[in-house]
C-alpha cells in the first residue's frame, strides 16, 4: 500500500494533467465509435453490427453501475435486470402513449380495458419521462436499499434479497396484462417519436449517437464519484465495513447513495437498450439477465470502470455471435466463462493486464522483473515457499 | 367454514414442506461454509431426473415392482444428486472459500451447464465426455510425476486442453456417423417428461368432504423422515459433531484436530443429496423439465434468510410460515374476513394469484427483516461479522 498524499492547492495543477490525457482519449475514442465505425461498417455491408454495437454500448452503462457497487463497493447485486427494465419500461409507456389524443394502446382492447391507467397518465408528458428513467430505478433502489443497509445485511444475503426483488417484480409484470401488457411486453420500434418512427435508421442512428455520449458521460460520472473521498469511502466499506463503522462513519448512507446511482445508471441503461432493440419484456426480469450483467464486469475486471465497459461489449458480441451459430454450446460456454472467471481470471481482463500481463511483456522482451520488496528477499526461497503455500490461507476461517 | 380451515391448514403445510425439503440442504451447507449454492435447484432438478429415470426402469418389471420404485429412486436421487455435489465441492467450491459472493457467481455457471447437460445429454456426448477426461486428466496425472512439473504446468494445459478436446471431439462426431440416431438421440430432450407416480399415491384419503391427496401426504412424511434423520444425524453421529463444531467456529475446530475440508465436503454432499431427494418428491407433483430447479431457487432462499443460519428449527418455521402465507394471500383465505370492508377486500383480491403472492410475501419479509435481520434464530455471539 502506498500513502496518499492529499493534494493540497499547489499540488492541483499536476494532478489534472494526467486527468487531461485521460478525459483526450476518451474523446477520440467516442468520437471515433461515433463517426467513423459506422461509415466503415456500412460499407463493408455489416451494418447490423453497428445495431448490436449500439445495444451493448447501452448495457456498457449498466455494467458501469455494476462494476460502482460491486467492484468499488463491494455489493453483489443480482437484481439490476429490474432497474434496467423500469427504465426500460418508462420511455417504452411513453413511447405507447404517442398516439391520436383520446385513443389508448392497442393492446389495452385486447383486455376489455377502455380507460388508461392512472399511472400511464404521467408518461404522455416528455420531460416526466425522461426524469423518470432514472429517477423510477433510483427511487426504487433507493427505497430497497435503505431498508436492507440500514439492518446491516450484507454479503451473501444482500445478494439473495436483490435476486428476490427481482423475481417480485417479475412476477408483477407478468401477471398484470390489464395494467402493462403482462408477459408481451410493450413494443417500441413501430411508434413514434417526434413525429418520426422509432425503428427507422435516422431516429436510430440518432439514438447510437445519444448512447455514445451518453455512455462517455455515465464514465465521468463514475470515474468522479469514485476518485474522490467518496470512491476511497466505497473501496474502504468494500474492504472492511466494521472498521469504516468503528471509525466513526455510517456507512449506510454512502450504500444507499452508490446503490441509488447504480440503479439510475441501469435504467437509463434500460430505455437506451429498449429503444434499440425494439421491445421490452418482463422477461428482462427473469434471474439470468441480472447475472449476466455481473458476469461481463467479471471478466472485464472489477474495480475497473474501463473493464466493465470492455467486458460488456466483448462477453455481449461472443454472445450474439457464438449464440447465433451454434446455439447448444452457448449455455455451456457461459457456464464455463463464469467458472474460469471467478477461479483463473479473478480480477478480470483488465485487472490480468495490469499486473501479469506487464510482467509478461517485460519477460518477453527480456527486461528485469520490477521488484515490490527488498531484493533479497525476492531470491529467498523459503519466503518463496511460504507465499505458494500459505500465501492465499488468510481468507480460511 | 371448517373445510377451507382444513384446506388452508393442509395446503400451507404442504407447499411449506416441499420448500422445507428443498431448502434444508441449502440451509445446512449455508450454515457451515456461509455458501449459497445457486445449483441447488439444478441438483434436484437432477433428482428429479434420476426419479424418471428409475421410473422407466421398473416399468419394464412391471407389476408390484412398480409400485414400490418411488423409494430406490429416492435412494438413487440422494445417491446422483450427493456424487454431483461432491464433484462441484472438490473441483470448484473448495477454492472459493472465503469468497462467498464468487462462489455465487460459480456456482449460477454450474447451473447453466448442468441445465444444458440434461438437455443435450446423449451416448454421443457421453462417449466424447469420457474420452476427454481420460485424455486429459490422463495425461495431467501422467505429467504431474515429473520432476519439473510447476514449471510446465501452464503450458502443458495449454497444449493439452484443445488437444483433448479436439480429439474426443473427432471421435464422437464420427461414432455418431456410423451409428446414427440411436448414439446421437439426446436421452432427455429440452422437452418435460412426466413421471408417473404409483397407484397408491395417486388417490386421496377423505376426511368427511375433503380429500387429502396422497402424494402430498408422501412429501409431508418425508420431509419429516428427512427432518429426524438429518437432526439424528447432526446430533448423535460422531460425523455431525464435527459438522456443528465447524458451523461454531472453524479455525477452533481445525485446532482441535477436525479435518475442516473433510467435513466441508461430507456437509456438502448430504446438503446436494437432500436436493436430490427434493426433487425426486417434485416429480410426484408435475412434470419435470430442465428448468424444474430455477422455479424454486428463489423461495428455498427466502427460506434461508428468514430462517438465519445455524439451527435446523429456523428452517422448519420459515419454511412452514412462507408456504402458509403463499397460500392465504394466493388464495385469498381470509376474504370472509374482510369481507366487511370493501377496500381491504379490493386489496386482498388485488394479491390472490399465485405470483401475485409472491409480491405481497416478499413486503412481508422484508418487513420481518426490519425487526429480525438475522432471521428468525440468529447464531448467538459476538462476532462482528454475524
Amino acid at each position: 500500500m502506498s500513502i496518499e498524499i492529499i493534494p493540497d492547492g499547489k499540488g492541483k495543477g499536476k494532478n489534472r494533467k494526467p486527468l487531461l490525457i485521460e478525459a483526450g482519449i476518451v474523446a477520440a475514442i467516442a468520437v471515433i465509435v461515433l463517426f467513423v465505425l459506422p461509415p466503415i461498417f456500412t460499407g463493408l455491408g455489416a451494418g447490423f453490427q453497428i445495431g448490436l454495437l449500439g445495444r451493448f454500448m447501452a448495457l456498457a452503462i449498466a455494467a458501469l453501475g455494476i462494476d460502482l457497487i460491486w467492484g468499488y463497493t463491494g455489493m453483489l447485486s443480482l437484481g439490476h435486470g429490474l432497474f434496467v427494465a423500469l427504465g426500460g419500461y418508462a420511455l417504452a409507456m411513453y413511447l405507447q402513449l404517442q398516439i391520436p389524443a383520446g385513443q389508448i394502446p392497442d393492446f389495452f382492447q385486447l383486455y376489455g380495458v377502455s380507460e388508461l391507467p392512472t399511472f400511464w397518465q404521467p408518461f404522455y408528458s416528455f420531460p416526466f419521462t425522461i426524469v423518470a428513467i432514472f429517477a423510477i430505478p433510483m427511487l426504487v433502489g433507493g427505497i430497497l436499499g435503505y431498508l436492507v443497509f440500514r439492518n446491516r445485511i450484507r454479503g451473501v444475503y444482500f445478494s439473495i434479497l436483490t435476486q428476490a426483488a427481482l423475481i417480485v417484480f417479475f412476477n408483477f409484470f407478468n401477471g398484470q396484462q390489464k395494467l402493462i401488457n403482462g408477459t408481451n411486453g410493450l413494443k417500441t420500434d413501430t411508434t413514434t417519436i417526434f413525429g418520426a418512427q422509432v425503428g427507422s435508421p435516422p431516429v436510430q442512428a440518432v439514438f447510437y449517437g445519444l448512447t455514445v455520449i451518453l455512455l462517455v458521460a455515465a464514465y465521468a460520472l463514475c470515474r468522479w464519484l469514485t476518485s474522490g473521498r467518496l470512491g476511497r469511502m466505497l473501496v474502504a466499506i468494500r474492504d472492511d465495513e466494521p472498521r469504516v463503522r468503528f471509525s466513526g462513519y455510517n456507512p449506510t448512507g454512502y450504500k444507499v447513495l452508490v446503490f441509488a446511482v447504480s440503479a439510475g445508471l441501469a435504467g437509463i441503461a434500460g430505455a437506451l437498450y429498449t429503444v434499440q432493440s425494439g421491445i421490452i419484456t418482463p422477461a428482462q426480469m427473469n434471474i439470468a439477465p441480472s447475472i449476466e450483467i455481473v458476469i461481463w464486469v467479471a471478466v472485464g475486471g472489477r474495480a475497473s470502470l474501463v473493464g466493465a465497459i470492455l467486458g460488456a461489449l466483448l462477453v455481449n458480441f461472443a454472445k450474439s455471435t457464438l449464440s447465433a451459430q451454434f446455439p447448444e454450446v452457448w449455455l455451456f460456454f457461459q457456464g464455463a466463462l463464469f467458472l474460469a472467471v471467478v477461479t483463473l481470471l479473478p480480477s478480470g481482463i483488465v485487472g490480468w493486464l495490469r499486473t501479469e500481463g506487464i510482467q509478461n511483456l517485460r519477460s518477453l522482451l527480456g527486461l528485469r522483473q520490477p521488484v515490490a520488496t527488498y531484493p533479497s528477499l525476492e531470491t529467498d526461497p523459503e519466503v518463496k515457499y511460504e507465499r505458494q503455500s500459505v500465501g492465499n490461507r488468510e481468507s480460511d476461517g | 367454514m371448517l373445510s377451507g380451515i382444513l384446506d388452508g391448514i393442509f395446503n400451507g403445510i404442504s407447499i411449506g414442506s416441499v420448500l422445507l425439503l428443498a431448502a434444508l440442504g441449502l440451509a445446512i451447507v449455508f450454515g457451515l461454509m456461509g455458501v449459497i449454492n445457486m445449483a441447488h435447484g439444478e441438483l434436484m432438478m437432477l433428482g428429479a431426473y434420476t426419479t424418471f429415470v428409475v421410473q422407466n426402469g421398473f416399468k419394464q418389471l412391471g407389476g408390484v415392482w412398480f409400485e414400490l420404485y418411488i423409494f430406490v429412486a429416492l435412494i438413487a436421487a440422494f445417491v446422483v444428486a450427493a456424487a454431483v455435489g461432491l464433484v462441484l465441492e472438490r473441483g470448484v467450491i473448495r477454492y472459493l472459500y472465503g469468497r462467498p459472493l464468487e462462489t455465487l457467481l460459480a456456482t449460477w455457471g454450474v447451473s447453466l451447464i448442468l441445465q444444458q447437460f440434461v438437455r443435450s445429454v446423449s451416448w454421443q456426448f457421453v462417449v466424447g465426455l469420457g474420452l476427454f477426461c481420460l485424455l486429459y486428466f490422463g495425461a495431467t496425472t501422467l505429467l504431474a510425476r515429473r520432476a519439473n512439473w510447476q514449471q510446465i504446468r501452464s503450458w502443458a494445459i495449454a497444449i493439452l486442453l484443445p488437444i483433448s478436446a479436439g480429439i474426443a471431439i473427432a471421435i464422437a462426431l464420427v461414432a455418431g456417423q456410423m451409428y446414427k440416431l440411436p448414439f446421437t438421440q439426446p436421452w432427455f430432450g429440452a422437452q418435460n417428461k412426466d413421471v408417473t407416480a404409483p397407484r397408491w399415491l395417486r388417490g386421496g384419503i377423505p376426511i368427511g368432504d375433503y380429500q387429502l391427496p396422497s402424494a402430498r401426504l408422501f412429501i409431508i412424511g418425508l420431509t419429516i423422515a428427512c427432518l429426524i434423520g438429518i437432526f439424528l444425524f447432526l446430533q448423535k453421529s460422531p460425523w455431525g459433531l464435527r459438522i456443528r463444531s465447524v458451523t461454531q467456529n472453524r479455525s477452533m475446530s481445525a485446532c482441535l484436530g477436525i479435518p475442516t475440508k473433510t467435513v466441508d465436503a461430507l456437509t456438502f454432499a448430504i446438503g446436494s443429496g437432500l436436493a436430490g431427494v427434493a426433487g425426486s418428491a417434485l416429480g410426484l407433483l408435475g412434470s419435470v423439465g430442465p428448468n424444474t430447479g430455477q422455479n424454486y431457487i428463489v423461495d428455498t432462499f427466502m427460506v434461508v434468510v428468514v430462517g438465519g443460519v445455524g439451527k435446523l428449527v429456523g428452517s422448519i418455521v420459515a419454511a412452514m410460515l412462507i408456504g402458509t402465507a403463499n397460500y392465504v394471500i394466493g388464495a385469498n383465505v381470509l376474504q370472509p374476513l374482510v369481507a366487511g370492508s370493501p377496500a381491504l377486500s379490493s386489496f386482498f383480491e388485488f394479491f390472490a394469484t399465485a405470483s401475485m403472492a409472491k409480491v405481497m410475501v416478499f413486503a412481508l419479509i422484508i418487513v420481518f427483516l426490519q425487526f429480525k435481520p438475522a432471521g428468525l434464530f440468529p447464531q448467538k455471539g459476538r462476532t462482528i461479522d454475524a
